[in-house]
């Protein structure tokens, strides 16, 4: 079996300028951020990223990476709006594909299923339709003589075709995996990590922890949690606190008070330089020292 | 503050409070969604009274059991079934939930906007995004809760449609309104719906200490109000228990709406 182990900096090297990327997670919550970090502090530029949007996708504007994003929604949780993302928004810097979130759903499911798009009530009648002019309405082809309609108001119903959200390449980050690419979440929620994985072509994988194939599940740990298998993964690599600071339970929680730190510092621009010197443009071991430095574990 | 008739010491956050739990009143087995700290009392509210059936979420990925005071913390909190987010969409396509959604901007005919102040392409402020009201608003039942009534708030035309209103909703057809229902909005002057002719904004009630004026002139629109109008409805004594015993000791229902 394959032994699927890579580093981080081995993912950024698979990406190239201009692909589009699924980043898993949701908010700030559970997000690949070595992986963002190191695509910060890399060559990459104009990429389009696909996000349940939280700091991911204000660190990848505020770095001047990003060309459009495809969104529901761009948030921090405790700090409802990410005030880089507001900015690169206001200041006409990044493109949006913003539909509501649970057409984002359907349009990773329509590409990890194959299928060109996947029909929905969500988005007919909002500016969803308007703000995105080339999204296209599906008729019903079952009218109201045919067996499978239940309620005549579904007879050639027009519903909004959810395109299929294809990606060039995924990240998502687990609690534990394995050697063999199978990951494990700890907290309650997968969230849509199956699905970016599903819909990508190039797929990959951080986690905090990997260990032998086959041990993940346990006395400790039903084999439910083990929600990502190896078919849905090219490569892992092992990054603790490969999270931070996004919420990663049980291994750790948000870091509120460096999360505050990061939307402070987008309210100048010496202060952010200053944050994006110390935190961003260093390496993971030098981010993670300097990390344990503002708050010893 | 009170004004006459109004009881001596009910806040005007304890009158919010319990016009949107009057919201979910008769709801049944279904899903409450409230966004916001008043609508998240009233919620709770609801369930320890007269909608006992009503089923509440911890926030995160899971149900809960009974209706919790708001300031517990996650670790003390019981649950009784998973909801990750990718089943909450089961939940809302459905149809067995009703949210109470916050509005940046709400208009006359109930749309509402949490995407961007301005023009979508080039915004003014740029908001959290239209999450999931597009869907939510054609799924299931949905009402607002708008804290700071304004004529910034309640205004002619919202500048980006996320939440669905009647006329939009109508001119998509039996798609969008099937299962269309926006059924109240609730601020911190009084109760709104849209109980007219053409679906258009009403005034229900006004809330102690208000006047139907006041409500009138912070509304950025023509508002429906009818002859006669009532006050919403005093808290029981059981219910203000509740609130200022039970569900917020710490008085939380007072940072988001000032008496």
């Amino acid at each position: 079996m394959a032994d699927k182990r890579m580093t981080v900096d081995d993912i950024v090297g698979e990406l190239s300028s201009g692909m589009t990327i699924g980043i898993g997670g949701w908010g700030s919550r559970r997000k690949p951020m070595a992986v963002v970090r190191a695509i910060c502090r890399s060559g990459l530029t104009d990429l389009t990223v696909v996000a349940y949007g939280g700091p991911d996708v204000g660190l990848l504007c505020a770095s001047g990476k990003v060309r459009k994003v495809v969104c529901g929604f761009v948030t921090l949780d405790s700090i409802a709006l990410d005030p880089h993302w507001r900015a690169a928004r206001q200041h006409g810097k990044v493109e949006v594909m913003e539909v509501d979130e649970g057409m984002f759903f359907l349009g990773l499911q329509a590409a990890s299923w194959r299928v060109p798009f996947l029909p929905t009530r969500a988005g007919l009648g909002s500016d969803v339709l308007s703000i995105n002019p080339g999204l296209r309405l599906v008729r019903s082809p079952y009218g109201a003589d045919s067996p499978y309609v239940g309620d005549p108001a579904d007879a050639d119903v027009e519903l909004v075709a959810m395109p299929a959200l294809r990606l060039d390449a995924a990240i998502v980050h687990t609690n534990r995996a394995d050697t063999a690419g199978n990951g494990q979440i700890l907290s309650p929620d997968a969230f849509f990590d199956p699905l970016f994985l599903g819909a990508a072509e190039r797929r990959f994988m951080t986690t905090e922890r990997i260990v032998e194939n086959g041990t993940l599940a346990g006395e400790a740990h039903p084999l439910a949690t083990v929600a990502l298998h190896r078919m849905l993964t090219d490569g892992v690599a092992e990054t603790p606190g490969g999270a931070h600071f996004t919420a990663n339970p049980p291994d750790y929680g948000r870091d509120e008070a460096f999360q505050k730190e990061y939307a402070v510092a987008a309210g100048d621009p010496a202060e952010w330089e200053a944050f994006a010197g110390r935190y961003v443009l260093v390496d993971e071991a030098e981010y993670q020292a300097r990390v344990e430095e503002r708050d010893p574990r | 503050m009170s004004a006459p008739g109004s009881g001596p010491d009910v806040s005007r956050a304890e009158s919010c409070v319990v016009a949107c739990a009057d919201a979910w009143r008769g709801a049944g087995e279904i899903m409450a969604s409230p966004f916001g700290t008043i609508p998240s009392l009233g919620a709770r509210l609801a369930k320890l009274t007269f909608a006992p059936d009503l089923v509440l979420t911890d926030g995160e990925a899971a149900l809960m059991v009974g209706a919790p005071p708001i300031a517990t913390r996650p670790a003390e909190l019981v649950r009784e079934a998973a909801m990750p987010y990718r089943s909450v969409f089961d939940v809302v396509w459905s149809g067995r939930r009703h949210i109470m959604m916050m509005a940046s901007q709400i208009d006359r005919t109930g749309n509402q906007n949490i995407s961007a102040i301005g023009p979508h392409a080039h915004p003014k402020v740029q908001l959290v995004g239209v999450r999931g009201a597009p869907g939510n608003s054609v799924n299931h039942p949905t009402s607002y809760w708008v804290p700071d009534h304004s004529v910034r708030t309640f205004v002619e035309q919202v500048d980006v449609v996320s939440g669905v209103g009647y006329a939009r909703a109508a001119a998509a057809g039996p798609g969008a309104t099937r299962f269309h229902d926006v059924r109240r909005v609730v601020s911190n002057l009084g109760v709104f719906d849209f109980e007219t002719p053409g679906h258009t904004m009403r005034l229900r009630s006004f809330h102690p200490g208000v006047t139907v004026d006041e409500i009138v002139a912070a509304t950025g629109f023509t508002l429906a109000v009818p002859d006669h109008v009532a006050e919403t409805r005093l808290p029981t004594p059981e219910e203000l228990d509740l609130v200022r015993v039970v569900l917020d000791p710490g008085s939380q229902r007072d940072r988001e709406v000032r008496s």
